[in-house]
Order: structure tokens, then C-alpha cells, then sequence
């Protein structure tokens, strides 16, 4: 077994990824196959053959919407969408490239939102995603309308037991 | 009946009608809501997409702060009630993982807090009989698809919930409020979630077939449950395929004649006015 594989699988902690015989089910009934690189059944093959690098550095890891169509779905119960947060997690540690860096930045602003008011306040992550992308000017006027119909507020309420959200990241981001 | 109620960072924000509509419907059923102390964001996609344990810590501080009032937990959003379901999942299942939580927690995680959808509480505590008999107006000639999205659902061993391809309370709830619920194959099809932000062009996609397939099965307007499937259709679908989107409780609000409906749904990107007035419903 190709070490690649069996680091998925004890990460993923269910089902190893061997059970799936490829029927492609995954793949049908995905909302995101058609615009992923390689498709959700194509990454089970390629981890199972080892090809971590390509697997780390592809889109498909980062386009998954997570919807859980396909571990729905599985006759064999492979816990697919819980696999490709792994794959993510791993592609992060594993610290090269990512190939959805905006994907990535959302992340990284809304959970930075999280740390440091505790909820999300809205227009500042939205701020935040935009300096991280360097994507400036999209949603612009989308954002302006909402702003118009008091659906953003720049000073929404806190969490007040900040300390404890802020030992949440700390200690989970240690271990991880 | 009393229960907890945990809003979420977008009911307070981008779905604040959600928020206000469901805190007027559950006034006028007799639910009577109290807030989670102090409660904190789920972490939605992007804590389980980059971290499994913050993931998990997220609503399980939330989970602890619900379980002191020892009562059901209302949560309307849902991706947060995915996010609650999946931690209550984990950590049954895991003493090892429960232990260390709650050493991050700093408290102790019973798992007794019950996690469920106004939808829920709605259909099987309230009744749709008892729903139906507080109607004022009739929504009649208005046609809703029924749009559940991914994460009241699946994977349905978490989410307990409803039959997860094709699932029907909120159908049978429009109905008793007197539309003409349509029937169609997408009920369950994903918006595009929260890739809205950062690839925008394939969620565009997304949401302009669900439009397309819910005109094509002779619907006038979206029933959602969801402030992420909301917003996606709402703001990001083409212009020429647009039907209006409600909250089913904004819906409920409209039927009852309750005060602030007119409101909530001025929020709307896409304007409903045309389709409600044309019905006599405004």
C-alpha cells in the first residue's frame, strides 16, 4: 500500500478508500465534476496509486463544495467528502503550492473574521478576502446594494468571552 | 413550548429577514426563543475545510452554551445545523476526541441538546393543522419549488432529517398555507455553497439552472431554508432567468398576515413585489 494511501485513510479515520470499486456514482450525481480537474472517482484511483503531489496540487481538492452527494451515495460507504477535507488539510500542511488560492484566502478571512470578533462581521472579511486575492473590484455594487438595505454592518455585536475563541484556534492550531 | 435559539453570524447580517421572520412566525405559533448565551460562529465550510478539531471545538462551544438551558435547540440556518449535527455526530462517536474538546471547551459536553430546523419544529410540534388554521390569506396562485439544498440532508445518518432525495415537509408546509407547491428533480441539488466568494463564475452556473429548471416546472417563486442558498440565487443568478426567492418563513409570515412581512422581503435582491401584488397578496 502506497504510504500516500495509507496516510488518507487513517485521517479520514472510517472506511478505508481500498472499498471503493469504482461504479462512479461519486462522480455522477457531483454538481462540481464537470469543472474539476480530476473528477471525485479519478482522485480515489489516484490516491490509491500513490500520486500524492498531483492530488495535493490539484482543483478538484479545493472545488469540492462539500456538498456530501457522494458519500450519500456510496455503496460502499467511502466517506468522500470527509476525503477531501483531508486532502486539503494536507495540502496546506503540506506547505507547496495551492491551485485555488482564492478558495484558500475565503477561508483564511472568514476563519480570521471568527478569531477575532468571535462571529463573522461581514464587509470586514469581505476586506480581508480582498487584499488576501488581490481580487479588488468584483461584487462591488453587489456589495454597495446590500450595504444600501442595512443588510451589512460594519459594527455588528461581538462575542464577549472572546478569550474563549480566541483558546479555540490557539490550542486546535497547535495540534493540527 | 420554549427552546434555544442560535441565530448564526448571517442572520444577523445578509439574512437578518430570515432572523426577523422566523422570531415573528414562531411568536405567532407560541414558540417562544431563547437566545444562546453569548454564542460564537459555527466555523461553516472553512473551519472544516482547513481544520478538523477547530471544526468540531466551533459548535461544540455553542452545543455547551445551549446545553445549560437544557431545552431544544432552534437553529434556522442551515449550515450551522449541518455544523452542530456533524460535531454531536463526532463526538458520540469518539471519547478520545470528546476528552480533548472539551479540555479546549473548558467545560464539560453532555450531548443532550436536541439540534433541529424550524422546519422541523414547525411540521411535527406544531402541526400543520394547527398552521393551517392560523391562515389569514390563502397564498393562492403562488407556486413554490421547494428548494432544501444540501445541508438540512445529508449525509442523512447526521442530519436525521428528512428523506434525503426527496424530502417533503416543506412542500407539505406550503401547501397548507394554500400554494401551489410544484414538483421538481432539484430539491436537493447544491447552489454552489459558500464558492460564492472566490469562483463565482461556476456558482453562477449553479443557480442559473436551478432557475431555469424551476420556471421549467411552472414555478413562480424558491422556497429555501438556507441564508447560503439565498443568497446564491438571489444575487447571482442571470437577470432574465430570476424568479423570487423567499425564506419559507417569510411565506408563513405572508399567510398569517403578520406585521413585518411587507419588510422582510424588501431585502430581497430580486424584487417580489410584481408576482405578490399581482396575486393580491401584498
Amino acid at each position: 500500500m502506497s504510504d500516500f494511501l495509507q496516510e488518507v485513510n487513517e485521517k479520514i479515520g472510517g472506511v478505508p478508500i481500498q472499498r471503493c470499486y469504482h461504479c462512479r456514482k461519486c462522480t455522477a450525481g457531483c454538481p462540481l465534476a464537470s469543472v474539476m480537474e480530476y473528477n471525485p472517482n479519478k482522485i480515489i484511483k489516484m490516491i490509491q496509486m500513490g500520486m500524492k503531489d498531483e492530488v495535493l496540487y490539484s482543483a478538484t481538492i479545493w472545488l469540492c463544495a462539500s456538498c456530501e452527494t457522494c458519500v450519500t451515495r456510496c455503496p460502499n460507504e467511502v466517506n468522500i467528502a470527509r476525503m477531501m477535507d483531508v486532502l486539503r488539510q494536507m495540502a496546506i500542511e503540506n506547505g507547496g503550492a495551492i491551485r485555488e488560492k482564492n478558495v484558500l484566502s475565503f477561508h483564511k478571512a472568514f476563519l480570521a473574521s471568527i478569531k477575532m470578533n468571535g462571529r463573522i462581521n461581514e464587509p470586514m472579511m469581505m476586506v480581508h478576502y480582498k487584499l488576501l486575492s488581490g481580487d479588488l473590484f468584483s461584487d462591488m455594487a453587489m456589495g454597495l446594494g446590500m450595504f444600501m438595505k442595512g443588510k451589512l454592518s460594519i459594527f455588528s455585536p461581538k462575542t464577549v468571552n472572546l478569550a474563549s475563541v480566541k483558546k479555540i484556534f490557539s490550542d486546535t492550531t497547535k495540534q493540527s | 413550548m420554549k427552546v434555544s435559539y442560535y441565530p448564526g453570524c448571517s442572520l444577523h447580517a445578509t439574512a437578518k429577514e430570515y432572523d426577523q421572520s422566523v422570531k415573528a412566525v414562531s411568536a405567532a405559533l407560541g414558540i417562544e426563543l431563547k437566545e444562546v448565551e453569548d454564542w460564537s460562529c459555527c466555523g461553516a465550510t472553512s473551519a472544516h475545510s482547513t481544520n478538523f478539531k477547530l471544526s468540531v471545538a466551533l459548535p461544540a462551544r455553542n452545543l455547551i452554551a445551549a446545553e445549560k438551558d437544557a431545552l431544544d435547540v432552534m437553529v434556522p440556518c442551515a449550515a450551522c445545523f449541518n455544523r452542530f449535527k456533524s460535531a454531536q455526530h463526532h463526538l458520540k462517536d469518539d471519547p478520545k476526541l470528546k476528552k480533548e474538546i472539551e479540555k479546549i471547551v473548558g467545560w464539560t459536553y453532555k450531548g443532550t441538546a436536541r439540534v433541529r430546523n424550524p422546519i422541523d419544529i414547525i411540521y411535527n410540534d406544531i402541526g400543520l393543522d394547527n398552521l393551517k388554521g392560523l391562515v389569514q390569506r390563502q397564498l393562492t396562485g403562488l407556486k413554490p419549488v421547494s428548494y432544501y439544498g444540501c445541508l438540512l440532508l445529508r449525509p442523512p445518518e447526521v442530519c436525521e432529517f428528512d428523506n434525503y432525495e426527496n424530502p417533503v415537509l416543506l412542500d407539505k408546509m406550503m401547501e397548507s398555507l394554500g400554494a401551489e407547491v410544484k414538483q421538481w428533480s432539484y430539491k436537493t441539488d447544491c447552489c454552489g455553497g459558500s464558492l460564492t466568494i472566490s469562483r463565482s463564475d461556476i456558482v453562477g452556473n449553479m443557480v442559473n439552472k436551478l432557475m431555469k429548471m424551476a420556471k421549467e416546472a411552472g414555478a413562480n417563486c424558491i422556497a429555501v431554508a438556507c441564508p447560503v442558498c439565498m443568497a446564491n440565487l438571489d444575487m447571482r443568478a442571470k437577470a432574465e432567468l430570476r424568479i423570487p426567492v423567499f425564506y419559507f418563513t417569510e411565506l408563513i409570515g405572508i399567510a398569517l398576515g403578520l406585521k413585518g412581512s411587507q419588510d422582510w422581503i424588501k431585502l430581497h435582491n430580486i424584487d417580489s413585489k410584481p408576482l405578490l401584488s399581482g396575486l393580491g397578496l401584498l
